[in-house]
């Protein structure tokens, strides 16, 4: 038992010694709600992190922690990260906001990043993509390709990122085909293949013949490949679950925004209270591959994207009424920002009612 | 060939004392061969697994923040399988005590006085307890399996919160994202420390709770019938004591303990009633129960323990990339070594070949 101990005593010995080596780097920190390998919003975070280290390796280390809860374990997760040495702390799901919010106050003097949420602070900036702008254009190919007219959307829970995004999706269907119908099925997690593939089933059934989702699993995906109707992927390109069923997916991006930042971070340009909300144009999303569809959908679907990231073309622009009849947008009125982050109401011709 | 578990003629009583030190030493020896087999130093995997977390003052509130609920559940627990019924839904009655005592804050946030926080926890109490009344209602009345009946309703109680704090308890002021109002701050559980760390006041009241049930299984009467029923019902029978009153005190003490666990970490340590309130704690503290020896006293240590493999699998999967289900992995091996080494102080192994048939006539 001595000899073990005095081995231990050794060990973490020489761990420290060579630890102040290293001391010099600036260092980055991840916080996780899922696996780095979930096929879909951790892992594009990942790849992320995993550019950070090929851009700025030599200056810069980064650390991640993975499958951490949202709730008082990530209180902890961060203040860990804070108190361990980190300059900046990005914390990349919508529940770490709070947590984020009361760590940066213990920690003046380090810069956090918080991915999604609406709550800053001196030390805390938000950052979030402009997923809508892509939900538009696979809302737009659902409607050309439908035969049914009726598209299965597999969401998650009913925050306004999510109820946004299947406003957007329904708006872009029926910029080409006014009476497009769209069915929603709440699983209530953001991960759960068994789950998520059992609301594609259920949509399919019910005579949809297009699926999207705003959950990350591939479940829905291999349903799709499984019973030959078309998908699109989410966060991540799924190619590999749906070979004859992805036509396109909504790619995130988040490797660019962390360079920016953690250099910024260090060079100390770096500034907090600050919101960003990055679309198209900026390259935070990006459409994967057009495939599995007509040319001329594709080309249809390219004209969109173009006129999005110039700006022509804004996805919420009037008219558009709200699910209840009533007018929302006028003619050539455009939503602002704060009313999408809000967004809590369907717009015409949403087949579900959203929870309350 | 067959193995047969024969009963020992006698138990030896220094190895029933150090089998859960036996269980730990297994569990550090087994983590060695894992974290080998996964490519990293072990000596220095363990320190940050076993050592470093008890390292810095800050560090020790974490540790205390964990093991507080791993305390309290594992306390009512270790009455209740002492008295041979099988709480297995102490989960669900964790979440139903931090929903009851959530209402006060949550229905009426004005009322904020020196009762507001008793109150919280005497709603927790009953709400965890009325939890625990349903399998055992169902036990005596229909003789139904309590293990099924309990851990079922775990999974009623984990959609219910999830309904709630999406639904009627949502903040109105929330942008439609889920979870209530923040509690005032009358209505959390005060820092025991505030200036070195963020540990409140639940660790403080599992301990009393756990040195209340001690002198409860030794000194009073109903320690004793616990004890009688649980070892023989037969024998209990004898002595008039009931066995379905029995079975309604294990859960009504087991229930209510992990509801004020439950009221305890929400009102403590998260602040607000949230679609999940629990990384598993009622499931957790079954393994605290039994590494403790299924006393109150032991539960203690047992749920320090427990909340270090918490802490340490962040750790090291912070400084060498091991998984976080490692820490899984540790909690399983530990109740595996713990139940394992029991067996064997109860019962040696017998190795019988042959037929099967002929040996068995």
């Amino acid at each position: 038992m001595k000899k073990f101990l005095f081995a231990l005593t050794a060990t973490v010995a020489l761990t420290a010694a060579s630890g102040a080596f290293a001391e010099d780097k600036f260092k980055a920190c991840f916080i996780y709600v899922g696996s780095k390998t979930d096929g879909g919003w951790t892992q594009a975070h990942d790849i992320g992190r995993q550019m950070v280290d090929k851009e700025l390796g030599d200056k810069v280390e980064t650390v991640f922690l993975e499958n951490v809860p949202e709730g008082p374990d990530a209180e902890r997760a961060i203040e860990r990260f804070a108190r361990s040495g980190c300059g900046i702390i990005f914390t990349t799901s919508f529940g770490f906001m709070d947590p984020t919010i009361a760590v940066a106050e213990k920690f003046p003097d380090v810069k956090f990043e918080h991915a999604t949420g609406y709550k800053t602070a001196p030390n805390v900036t938000t950052y979030n993509s402009r997923f809508y702008e892509g939900r538009y254009i696979i809302g737009q190919i659902a409607g050309e390709v439908s035969k049914t007219g009726v598209a299965g959307y597999i969401a998650s829970f009913p925050i306004p990122e999510v109820v946004m995004g299947i406003n957007s999706f329904l708006l872009g269907a029926r910029s080409v085909n006014p009476d497009f119908k769209l069915k929603v099925v709440w699983v209530n997690t953001w991960f759960d293949a068994g789950k998520e593939a059992d609301a594609a089933k259920a949509l399919i059934d019910q005579g949809v013949d297009v699926i999207t989702q705003h959950t990350d699993s591939t479940g829905p995906m291999q349903v799709a490949e499984e019973r030959g109707i078309k998908a699109f992927g989410q966060a991540f390109d799924q190619i590999e679950a749906g070979p004859n069923a992805q036509m396109t997916a909504i790619e995130d991006t988040w490797g660019p925004y962390y360079v920016k930042q953690i250099k910024a971070a260090m060079d100390g340009t770096w500034e907090g209270g600050k919101s960003t909300w990055d679309g198209l144009k900026d390259g935070i999303l990006s459409m994967a591959p057009y495939t599995n569809m007509p040319d001329e959908v594709k080309a249809q679907a390219e004209k969109t994207q173009a006129a999005i990231e110039s700006g022509e073309l804004h996805p919420f622009t009037g008219p558009v009424n709200k699910q209840d009849g009533t007018v929302w947008l006028k003619e050539g009125e455009v939503s602002d920002d704060g009313t999408l982050l809000g967004m809590n109401f369907y717009v015409e011709g949403v087949d579900d009612k959203l929870p309350q | 060939m067959r193995i047969e578990l024969i009963k020992r003629p006698q138990q030896s009583a220094l190895f029933s004392a150090v089998s859960p030190l036996l269980a730990l030493g297994l569990t550090v020896l087994a983590g060695f061969v894992i974290f080998s087999l996964l490519g990293k130093p072990p000596l220095e995997a363990l320190y940050i697994y076993f050592v470093e977390p008890l390292s810095e003052t800050w560090q020790l509130h974490e540790l205390a923040i964990k093991a507080a609920p791993l305390i309290m559940i594992a306390v009512g627990l270790s009455v209740c399988y002492r008295s041979n019924n099988w709480n297995i839904g102490a989960e669900g009655q964790f979440i139903l005590g931090g929903i009851a005592g959530s209402l006060i804050p949550i229905l009426m946030p004005g009322f904020q006085n020196f009762l507001t926080l008793p109150l919280m926890l005497l709603f927790g109490f009953i709400g965890g307890a009325a939890m625990g009344a349903v399998p055992a209602l169902l036990k005596t009345r229909f003789n139904t399996n309590e293990i099924l009946t309990s851990l079922m309703l775990v999974y009623v109680a984990q959609l219910f919160l999830d309904w709630l704090a999406r639904g009627v308890f949502r903040d109105p002021n929330g942008n439609n994202f889920p979870g209530s109002i923040r509690f005032p701050s009358a209505a959390r559980l005060p820092e025991i420390i505030p200036s070195q760390g963020s540990a409140h006041l639940g660790i403080v009241l599992a301990v009393i709770a756990a040195a209340i049930v001690w002198v409860m299984m030794k000194y009073l009467l109903r320690g004793f019938e616990v004890k009688v029923l649980g070892g023989s019902p037969r024998a209990g029978r004898f002595a008039g004591f009931s066995s379905s009153r029995m079975v309604f005190f294990a859960f009504i003490l087991s229930g209510g303990l992990a509801g004020l666990a439950g009221i305890c970490e929400v009102s403590g340590a998260i602040g607000q009633l949230r679609e999940t309130i629990s990384p598993g704690y009622g499931f957790a503290a079954i393994i605290v129960a039994f590494l403790g020896r299924l006393n109150p006293l032991g539960a203690i240590a047992a749920g320090f323990v427990l909340a270090l493999t918490y802490l340490g699998g962040e750790g090291a999967q912070m400084s060498l990339g091991i998984s976080d289900k490692v820490a899984r992995v540790y909690q399983g091996l530990l109740l595996f070594f713990v139940l394992g080494c029991d067996t064997l102080i109860h019962y040696r192994i017998r190795l019988v070949f042959g037929d099967p048939v002929k040996a068995q006539g």
